[in-house]
């Protein structure tokens, strides 16, 4: 006998969002390693490890990695604020959190430009102390965590929301200073979320596109990323060479992911029952 | 350590939670606030611990005024009606977590040889490396009582400690908590709104009723003399049964009982199942028993007064009794209080 279900329909979907993922994610990524494999181990690795190549992971993991520590404080702190506090405008402060989620990250990066600019509003007063942002890995940075601060905030505020206030009284009753209850009590609480946050702002800024050719003044060897040196192959015609450079990114982002999940998994270990 | 409150007000917005209590708790003594919801209980216990500040009055910890003594610096111990355990922690990184963030330097032998001690005293011995969410709720609230001792608190003070947890365990850590208390000798303060669990472990009970204090003593000065209708309703099952009096003596349906002191006029008359006696004929409010309720140590009568009044009485387990039967309820005992 089989065994029954309470919830009906468990093949039917099961199968439709295995088809689906199948047919939308597995599918085009497979034709990726495919064709990129199909350069053979001499080309595909004469291809990523061409110096322009190099070149173009280090300024693009680089940049993703201080927009996602930026990122880190600036979003925790505005989760916590709107979390935390009352103020006049706070709900329009909540809407437009996601705000970069909704624009489209060329119009992003164009705005972006025209601010940091050596003739814009920001770029004009920057210039005057020296700090140039357009046309350099700043600008990367900055796009890049324009683009992907809301991951951060939407992933921590409802945890921050739902945080039992009498675990702080209770530190607070047992002695703990302000710095020690955040450090020992509502950090670790918020590590899961804050690294899911992390992984996805990363994950995002790694193939952010849009927002940063704009700024980026796409120099090759300093201020060019590695998708835009993929979609220069496409042009060109290379379909196997921007299928390769792609990987990396793939492979990237792909470990990263996995990583942070390990990392979940242990910072989530007292949930677990007996 | 003495605690002593003077004349503590608290109102949150426009409601005014506590209306100038005076309270003094000795050194070593276990006191039970006792109210319904609302009654004011919890805010007087938060406002003892500091983690809400009195608007008006004072509170002296010995014949130190501790009113704007953050909490971290007040030294008390506090329980939470659900435990606030700290989920991320072990059960022994609980208990040493106040420990550790003290300004007092330890090392980590100190910290885990009296985590050790702690575990034995709240018998949970073996159980220090597992996490909250793996022990059961009685487990937990031990735990959390063994966190807040570890601090050497100079009050203790619970917050319905055993609210959440299910009948036999809160009667089991009920007698357990009075051990330690006397184990300890530490001044204990502890809200509840469960009357028995006050009377069985308090050695005074203070009873509350919106915000103010309304009768304090030992359990069997609030039991035996009550000092308001509210009182005697509060602490167990009473029937009210109206009367009038005058000049010292109520009549009801035409008994009359002794009701000296209190003014003539329209009067309750207030008697638990207990002071009451079923017998056929005699002296007594004649009535018809509507409902008999079977119970392990007896049998309680539901009745109708001749003149439509309900009440309650027990009666011993033998008696012969039935609905529709007609009878007599002789009062034992009452308490009289003015309408």
């Amino acid at each position: 006998m089989t065994r029954r279900r309470v919830l009906p329909g468990l093949p039917l979907s099961l199968g439709i969002t295995l088809f689906y993922v199948g047919l939308i994610v597995v599918l085009p990524l497979g034709a990726l390693v495919f064709h990129a494999a199909s350069l053979g181990p001499e080309d595909y690795w004469r291809v990523v490890s061409s110096a322009r190549a190099v070149a173009s992971y280090r300024v693009t993991v680089l940049s993703a990695l201080a927009a996602t520590a930026f990122n880190l404080v600036f979003g925790l702190a505005l989760a916590w604020v709107l979390v935390r506090y009352q103020f006049p405008g706070k709900r329009l402060v909540d809407a437009i959190v996601d705000l970069p989620f909704a624009l489209p990250t060329a119009v992003a990066g164009i705005a972006l430009t025209a601010l940091f600019a050596p003739n814009g509003w920001f770029g004009s007063v920057l210039a005057e102390t020296g700090v140039k942002v357009a046309y350099t890995p700043l600008g990367i940075m900055i796009a890049m965590s324009f683009t992907s601060l809301p991951f951060i905030v939407r992933t921590v505020q409802p945890v921050l929301e739902d945080l039992d206030p009498t675990l702080e009284e209770a530190a607070q009753t047992l002695g703990g200073s302000d710095r020690s209850i955040f450090l020992r009590v509502i950090l670790p609480l918020l590590m899961p979320a804050l690294l899911a946050g992390l992984s996805l702002s990363f994950a995002r800024s790694l193939g952010e596109f849009g927002a940063v050719i704009f700024i980026a003044g796409n120099q090759p060897m300093s201020t060019e990323i590695t998708a835009l040196l993929t979609f220069i192959r496409l042009e060109e015609y290379d379909y196997q060479a921007a299928a390769a450079i792609a990987s990396v990114l793939l492979i990237t982002a792909f470990v990263m992911l996995a990583f942070t999940n390990l990392l979940q998994a242990r910072a989530l270990r007292h949930t677990a029952r007996s | 350590m003495k605690i002593r409150l003077d004349e503590v007000v608290k109102t949150f917005d426009t409601f005014r939670a506590v209306h100038g209590v005076s309270l003094d708790i000795e050194s070593g003594e276990l006191v039970a606030l006792l109210g319904p919801s609302g009654s004011g209980k919890t805010t007087i216990l938060r406002m003892v611990a500091g983690l809400e500040y009195a608007d008006g009055g004072r509170i002296l910890f010995g014949e130190q005024d501790a009113t704007d003594i953050p909490v971290r610096d007040r030294g008390v111990g506090f329980v939470f009606q659900h435990y606030a355990l700290f989920p991320h922690m072990t059960v022994a990184e609980n208990i040493g977590f106040g420990m550790k963030v003290s300004k007092v330097r330890r090392t980590k032998a100190e910290v885990a040889g009296r985590v050790a001690d702690l575990l034995r005293l709240v018998k949970l011995e073996g159980l220090g490396d597992r996490f909250p969410t793996q022990i059961s709720g009685g487990q937990r609230q031990r735990v959390a009582l063994a966190r807040a001792l570890a601090v050497d608190p100079k009050v203790l003070l619970l917050d319905e400690p055993f609210g959440a947890l299910d009948a036999n365990v809160r009667r089991d850590l009920r007698r357990w908590l009075r051990e330690i208390h006397d184990e300890l000798g530490i001044t204990t303060l502890f809200v509840t709104h469960d009357q028995e669990e006050a009377l069985d472990l308090a050695d005074r009970v203070v009873i509350l009723n919106e915000g103010k204090i309304v009768q304090q003593g030992t359990p069997e000065e609030v039991c035996r003399a009550p000092a308001t209708a509210f009182v005697m309703k509060f602490l167990g099952d009473t029937n009210r049964l109206r009367a009038t009096v005058k000049d010292g003596i109520a009549s009801l349906d035409g008994l009359t009982l002794d009701a000296a002191g209190c003014p003539d006029g329209p009067a309750d008359i207030y008697l638990r199942p207990g002071d009451l006696e079923w017998t056929s004929e005699g002296d007594g409010v004649a009535a018809t028993v509507s409902r008999v309720i079977d119970r392990p140590d007896g049998r309680r009568l539901s009745v109708r007064t001749g003149s439509g009044e309900t009440a309650e009485l027990d009666v011993p387990p033998e008696t012969v009794v039935a609905a529709g039967d007609r009878g007599v309820l002789r009062v034992v005992r009452m308490r009289v209080f003015a309408a």
